[in-house]
Order: C-alpha cells, then sequence, then structure tokens
C-alpha cells in the first residue's frame, strides 16, 4: 500500500541576517493510513518545523514531500488539520465561535457543518460551555475546544504540536488519553510531536527519534504494548513499557 | 450578609466622590465670583460666573454663542470622522503590505513629530480661509500618530492567532478579519480618545488663524478688543464641550466591553 505521506531527502534551514540555521537534513521517512506516528527529538530540533512543512505553511528547500490521493479519499474540506502548541483560542469569541473559524474561513458553514460541530461539542462535554468566553474554560477543555475546532473540518491527517504541554501533569495524564482515544476511534491518521517519552510510547504505533539540529532520521520504534483495555493508563503499565523507554532514551541521547 | 455590606460600602464610595467633584466645582465658581465681586481680583481681567453668564446670550461678534459653537462642534465632528476613517484605512493597508510600511515609516515619524501649527499658514495659502482648511488643520494633528498607533497596535496583535489562521487555510485578509480587527478594538478605542482631543486641538489652532465664525474665532477676536468676559466664556465652553466628547466615548468603550 501506498503510504499517506511520503518524505524524501528533506531539508530545510531558516535564513537570518547574521547566520543560515540548518532545522532538517535529509530526512526521510513514511506515514501510513490509520497510523498514529510520535515524533520526539531534543529540544530545538525542528520538530515544529515538520509539522509546518507537511501542513504546506513552509516549503522545504530539497527533497519533496508526497501526498497520496487517499487524502482526500473522504473529502475533508481541509485534508491536514494542525493543532498548534497554544490553543490560540480568541478570548473575543464564544467557544462555538472559535470551533466554527475554519469553516467560516473555508466558506462551509452549511447546516450539515454546524451539526457535525454541535455533536462534537456535545460528545466532548462543551455543549454547556458552547457560549462562554474560552477564558472560562480549564486547561483540558481548551485544549478539547482547540481539537473540536481542527476536527470540524474533517481532516484525513491530524498534526499535534504538543499540544498537551501546557497542562499540569495529572490534568495532561488525562487529557491525553482521552483526546488520543477519540482520535483512534475516528480512524484518523496522526503525527504527534512530543518531548514526553512516556507520552509517546504511551500513544502510538510507531515511535520516530531524530537527532540533534540539523535534524535527521535516528531511529524508528514499532511500538507494541499489551494493554488492559479495562483499565485506564494501561498502556504505561504494560510489561514491555519500561524497555521501550529505556531504548527510546538511549537512541535520544547516544552520540 | 457581607454581600450587602460590600455593595452598600461600593454604592457608598460612588456617591462620596461624586459629591466631592461637584463640590470642587461649586468651591472654585463661588470663590472666582466672590473674589472679583469683592475686587480682590480684577473682574476686567478675571471676569466672574455672573459677568459671563450674562453675556452669553448677548454675545455678536459674526453671529451668536450658538452659532460659534457648533460650527466648532461640526468642525470637530467632520475632523474626528476624517482621521479615524483614513487612519484606519492606511494602518489596514500598512499592515497588509509590511514593505510599504517599511518604506514609510521614517516618513510618518517626521510628520508625527512635526508641530501642526506651522503647517496652518501653509494649508491657508494653500486652500484659504474656511471650514475647509479648519477641517484638514483638525485631521493634520491627529492622523499621523494615529496611524503610528493603530498600526503598531495591529502588530502586537496575536501572533500565534495570525499562524492558526493560515494552518485553517485562511489568507492574509482573513488574519485581518478574523483577529487583527476584533483583537485590536480595545486599541482603536483608546485610540478613538486621543484622537477626539487632538482633533479639538488642530481646529481651535486652524480657527484661530483662518476663520471668522467659531470658538477659536471668538477667543482670539475677543483678545484683541479686549473682552476678557467673552475670552473665558469661549475657553469655558471648550472644557464642556471636551468634557462631554470624552464621556460619549467613554460610554461607547464601556458598551463595546459589555457586548465582548
Amino acid at each position: 500500500m501506498k503510504p499517506l505521506i511520503e518524505f524524501k531527502q528533506i531539508s530545510y534551514s531558516y535564513q537570518s541576517p547574521d547566520e543560515c540555521t540548518n532545522a532538517i537534513e535529509n530526512l526521510s521517512f513514511h506515514v501510513n493510513k490509520g497510523e498514529f506516528i510520535s515524533v520526539i527529538g531534543p529540544s530545538g530540533c525542528g520538530k515544529s518545523t515538520l509539522l509546518s512543512m507537511i501542513a504546506g505553511l513552509i516549503q522545504p528547500d530539497s527533497g519533496s514531500i508526497e501526498y497520496s490521493e487517499e487524502l482526500y479519499a473522504s473529502h475533508p474540506i481541509r485534508p491536514i488539520g494542525y493543532m498548534l502548541q497554544n490553543d490560540a483560542l480568541f478570548p473575543f469569541r464564544s467557544v462555538y465561535r472559535n470551533c466554527i473559524l475554519g469553516l467560516e474561513i473555508n466558506h462551509a458553514l452549511t447546516e450539515e457543518n454546524l451539526t457535525y460541530t454541535r455533536s462534537l461539542l456535545e460528545e466532548y462535554g462543551l455543549m454547556p460551555f458552547a457560549d462562554r468566553r474560552p477564558t472560562e474554560l480549564s486547561g483540558g477543555m481548551r485544549q478539547r475546544a482547540a481539537l473540536i475546532r481542527t476536527l470540524v473540518l474533517r481532516p484525513e491527517l491530524l498534526l499535534l504540536d504538543e499540544p498537551f504541554s501546557s497542562l499540569d501533569y495529572q490534568t495532561r495524564l488525562t487529557v491525553s488519553d482521552d483526546i488520543c482515544s477519540k482520535i483512534r476511534s475516528e480512524g484518523k491518521t496522526t503525527i504527534l510531536v512530543t518531548h514526553d517519552l512516556a507520552e509517546a510510547i504511551s500513544l502510538s504505533d510507531r515511535v520516530i527519534v531524530l537527532t540533534k539540529r540539523p535534524a535527521t532520521l535516528r531511529k524508528e520504534f514499532l511500538i507494541r504494548l499489551t494493554r488492559d483495555s479495562e483499565h485506564r493508563f494501561s498502556s504505561r503499565e504494560a510489561p514491555e513499557f519500561q524497555s521501550y523507554f529505556h531504548s527510546l532514551w538511549e537512541a535520544l541521547y547516544e552520540t | 450578609m457581607k454581600r450587602e455590606k460590600y455593595l452598600r460600602s461600593l454604592r457608598r464610595q460612588k456617591i462620596i466622590i461624586i459629591t466631592i467633584r461637584i463640590l470642587i466645582l461649586v468651591v472654585f465658581l463661588a470663590s472666582w465670583e466672590f473674589l472679583s465681586r469683592f475686587h480682590l481680583i480684577d473682574p476686567f481681567f478675571f471676569s466672574s460666573p455672573s459677568r459671563i453668564l450674562q453675556y452669553l446670550p448677548r454675545v455678536n461678534m459674526n453671529g451668536n454663542i450658538l452659532v460659534h459653537t457648533g460650527v466648532t462642534l461640526y468642525e470637530i465632528m467632520i475632523s474626528f470622522i476624517l482621521t479615524i476613517a483614513l487612519s484606519l484605512g492606511v494602518a489596514i493597508l500598512l499592515w497588509l503590505f509590511p514593505n510599504a510600511s517599511k518604506v514609510l515609516e521614517p516618513y510618518l515619524v517626521a510628520m508625527n513629530s512635526l508641530p501642526k501649527s506651522a503647517l496652518a499658514p501653509l494649508l491657508i495659502v494653500w486652500l484659504g480661509t474656511g471650514t475647509r482648511t479648519i477641517i484638514i488643520a483638525g485631521i493634520s494633528v491627529a492622523i499621523f500618530g494615529s496611524i503610528i498607533q493603530l498600526y503598531s497596535g495591529f502588530r502586537e496583535c496575536d501572533v500565534k492567532g495570525t499562524k492558526l489562521i493560515l494552518t485553517l487555510g485562511g489568507n492574509r485578509l482573513c488574519c485581518l478579519r478574523k483577529v487583527i480587527l476584533p483583537g485590536s478594538i480595545p486599541i482603536i478605542l483608546s485610540n478613538l480618545k486621543v484622537n477626539i482631543g487632538l482633533c479639538l486641538v488642530g481646529v481651535i489652532i486652524g480657527e484661530f488663524l483662518a476663520s471668522r465664525r467659531g470658538l477659536g474665532y471668538l477667543i482670539i477676536y475677543s483678545s484683541q478688543v479686549f473682552r476678557l468676559d467673552i475670552l473665558i466664556m469661549s475657553i469655558m465652553i471648550l472644557c464642556l464641550i471636551a468634557l462631554i466628547l470624552y464621556f460619549l466615548l467613554n460610554r461607547l468603550e464601556k458598551i463595546m466591553n459589555k457586548q465582548k
């Protein structure tokens, strides 16, 4: 099967008057349809740059990104959904109006899409807060609102840029567990950028480890955990978890 | 219990503040009247509230006091509205074309720092005397600072928000409509307050030099014929106008904030 997205020898550098910073060099990897992939690497290694490139906000200097036709198979409004590091909810819009922002911009305020938005709000427990300001929501609720804003455009591929990094540890555990299981059940392909090894192992099918800047592929890990589906956070208690953690740690910091 | 107590103290505080405000005005007017009536200050130079009230309906210098006040108000409103419209338009264009703003920056700064009263004689030669010249004088005082303030407000406004719009598939115009303008409403409102004051300054400067009507004209003319009662009266009316306009804008700001 052809991968959903394939990176071929991608390089990218940032230019400033004083210097030229190589962010990514000769990076190749692929993403299959339906996969949940985590990308980890030392901080500042160009992980966010990678996502911006997939989203088409910036163009690689050399190499190519090949998108499969499959991205458009389900007729999404935007085939790629990008959840930024902060939720960027606008304080001057209600939660509901924040969620339909993407529909407004893409001129897709149809009854069908609005119904879908409301059903998502209902499902994520935000319906009672639909007319509130985002400032009145807790951190976890804000993340969920930001996710809905992304999901209403029915993307095939989701890009998550450390979406849980602004939350405190306990909220982070529940929210990441919660949100990622929802994403999985929707059958979306996902690329998660994180610096949290435990999060990467517990959520993904495959983990990609990048080197420090200029980033290139260091190692890939297929994650297979024996989950006890009855139990919350069960993936973190799987017997294989520790050994994955060690191998990732080593891959990340070996020189 | 505690809540009631708090609300009561809040109400009391408000009453006290308003009472003291009124008291200051009353004491000021009363002592002015007193000092002037008993010739502790010279009523010819300092006038007095009662003399001002006496002269108010009797002013006839190219029209009565209502005409002059009306002319000045009209000129202020027109130059204020034009300043807001023009500076918003230019600031939006500068935001849409950042390179143009880089090119124009030194010119804007130079025009803003220039004392605008220096322009007034030139405006008179170019445009003659009259309402049009005065409105342009009002605009010229406010507009450059207004453009700079609005543009820098737009630029500080939420970089993350614009990135979000791009990820949702919007263009720069979307960023303007969905993030920059709604996010800048507080800045625009405070900009209105600054501009109304500056337009008032510009209009009065204009009237000093180039008019036969308006409070600025009245001030200059009455000083030349040594009618200090009328001069001081005009200044008092200007105070009142400034106060009322500021009050109206404050109300507008409150209404807008409530809508948020």
